[in-house]
């Protein structure tokens, strides 16, 4: 117990690596849902038999951007988006450059579990609300994405548990965070106390995430 | 007062057409409800898409009140559906809704004032018997107040017509009747025009003023309850009036012709069994009958045997010239008609 409070890495670099891992997996969390959640709602609208079926973009847009992204290891897409990340951010080093290339990796997994969502909305209600004059926006947000809410913040909260994950792993290409220090410090410098605080703090975070997403999607759900 | 002229709906399946609708024409007067039986495959759920526009008919037309439906613009579809309420068998609420959010629903659509959706609800769910209810979300209530909560969400944008798909097949048979006393009450109450569509013949005899029978894409036979149920010849009146299965007796009357009789209307009050008895002095056994209360007139049907060397063209003479409805039973029903209604009547005896 003493050797966590005298360790003198955890004294000065861990509350630094703290901020940084919420920085990389909140600015990307939302950057996740503000462009897959539209993706993932053209991805199930224009699908054959949507409501606005558009067979070729559907195509294109499912099987080209969405699964060729999702094929490629996290690993190497991190590295690959570096030069991304460099001319958007004009660093490629820190949580800020690293939200790049998370929001990228996990935009397409995201839109996918959309799409998921949306789908199991049951088609009597689509069909109710077109009958009784609603536009296909109106569908949209008063029928799809408000009866797929409880579902859909659970899917939120999987990405964002992903995110987590996938900032320790930025972390070892330049990131920062809670990856980084369990890397330089509990690894290449054989600290077995920071190796076990990052671990307990990354296990803790993702408890409370899925926590709070839980008790919110079921406080959403009325069936 | 809804027209529906020579509605034709074909889909294409790869290279294969599949014709849905056959020219499918029918009207429904103001107040009166209109029943279409058929078995699943007889076009039903084609014609409730066409209705509704869901899907655009291949040719034909809609029209209520002499307003045509099927031609208008992509932009006006919206505006023309709104005319049109309807019931689905599942109800097919909101469930993130309340009872009170789901009959909003349709207003909130074209910005009706908070004040006046307010007061609206409150109006519908009173006249389907849900008062106290507003609050509920749809998995609180019970099967037929998530329908009442359909009805009144139907209403909601005060259409002329209501389309009930199947509104009680998904209902246990007290809470059936209890729907279909509502869709009665609304109709005379709101002067609505109403079609509803099923499988159920005991939907048809307990609300319908008039029936038609879809098959195969066309409606076969059609007209008012108790034109349909007093014709011997038709297939509507033997599944409104179904008769078990029954063999000849082995008895004193081995032997003897098997005639079938459909009294309707004053006919029914008669005495004529014991008329003919009386008349040609022969006995005579009731094999099977169904005796029912349609559109407030009675109707039997019966299959009698006659004793073996009664004179039976005598006897259906007799009968004719009484207005009754008689012939000499078929051994076997031919095999086509067996197969267009076995659906319809075997799911009501």
């Amino acid at each position: 117990m003493n050797d966590i409070f005298s360790n003198p890495v955890l004294a000065k670099a861990l509350p630094e690596a703290i901020i940084e891992t919420l920085q990389m997996v909140g600015i990307s969390a939302f950057f996740t849902v503000l462009v897959g959640l539209p993706l993932g709602v053209f991805l199930h609208v224009t699908a054959p038999g949507g409501l606005r079926p558009m067979p070729v973009t559907n195509r294109i847009m499912s099987d080209v951007i969405v699964n060729i992204t999702r094929s490629i290891p996290f690993a190497i897409l991190m590295v690959a988006l570096i030069p991304l990340a460099r001319l958007l951010t004009g660093t490629s080093l820190g949580p800020i450059a690293a939200s790049v290339s998370l929001s990228i990796g996990t935009i397409p997994f995201f839109a996918r579990l959309v799409e998921t969502c949306l789908r199991d909305v049951h088609h009597g209600k689509i069909d109710a609300a077109q009958v009784m004059g609603s536009t296909k926006m109106q569908v949209i947000n008063k029928v799809m994405l408000r009866e797929s809410l409880p579902a859909l913040v659970a899917a939120t909260t999987t990405t964002v548990v992903t995110l987590v994950g996938y900032s320790a792993m930025a972390g070892l290409v330049g990131g920062g965070g809670l990856g980084k220090l369990a890397y330089n410090y509990g690894f290449q410098r054989f600290d077995v106390t920071v190796m076990i605080v990052t671990i307990v703090l990354i296990i803790v975070l993702v408890q409370v995430i899925q926590l709070v997403g839980e008790w919110i999607s079921r406080s959403l759900d009325h069936r | 007062m809804i027209t529906v002229t020579d509605l034709r709906k074909v889909y294409r399946q790869g290279k294969k057409e599949v014709v849905a609708l056959d020219g499918v024409t029918l009207s429904v007067p103001k107040g009166s409800i209109h029943g279409i039986i058929g078995h699943s495959g007889a076009g039903k759920s084609t014609l409730v898409r066409c209705l509704t526009l869901l899907d655009r008919p291949t040719a034909g037309s809609v029209s209520i009140d002499g307003t045509e439906l099927s031609s208008v613009r992509d932009s006006e579809i919206r505006a023309a559906r709104r005319r049109i309420g309807m019931v689905f068998q599942h109800a097919n609420l909101m469930d993130s809704r309340t009872a009170a959010g789901n009959v909003a629903h349709p207003l909130e659509l074209v910005k009706t004032p908070k004040d006046k959706i307010r007061s609206k609800v409150a109006e519908l769910l009173s006249l389907v018997g849900l008062e106290g209810f507003e609050n509920a979300y749809p998995s609180q209530l019970s099967g037929g107040q998530r329908q009442r909560v359909g009805i009144a969400r139907a209403l909601a944008a005060d259409p002329d017509v209501l389309l009930c798909d199947e509104p009680t097949s998904a209902l246990d048979p007290a809470t059936t009747d209890e729907i279909l006393d509502l869709i009665q009450d609304l109709t005379r109450r709101l002067q609505l025009t109403v079609l509803i569509i099923t499988h159920e013949m005991n939907v048809v005899k307990r609300v319908c003023d008039s029936v038609s029978l879809l098959a195969k894409g066309r409606i076969i036979e059609h007209g008012a309850l108790q034109d349909v149920a007093g014709n011997l010849e038709s297939k509507l009146a033997k599944a409104l009036l179904p008769l078990p299965a029954s063999e000849p007796l082995h008895g004193a009357l081995q032997g003897g012709p098997v005639l079938e009789i459909l009294f309707a209307g004053d006919n029914a009050k008669e005495p004529v069994l014991t008329g003919v008895a009386r008349h040609f002095d022969i006995d005579l056994n009731v094999l099977a009958g169904s005796v029912e209360t349609l559109g407030g007139q009675q109707f039997g049907h019966l299959r009698v045997q006659l004793a073996e060397n009664a004179d039976y063209d005598a006897v259906l003479a007799y009968l004719h010239q009484r207005g009754i409805g008689a012939k000499l039973a078929e051994t076997k029903t031919a095999p086509g008609d067996a197969a267009e209604l076995n659906d319809v009547t075997g799911r009501t005896s």
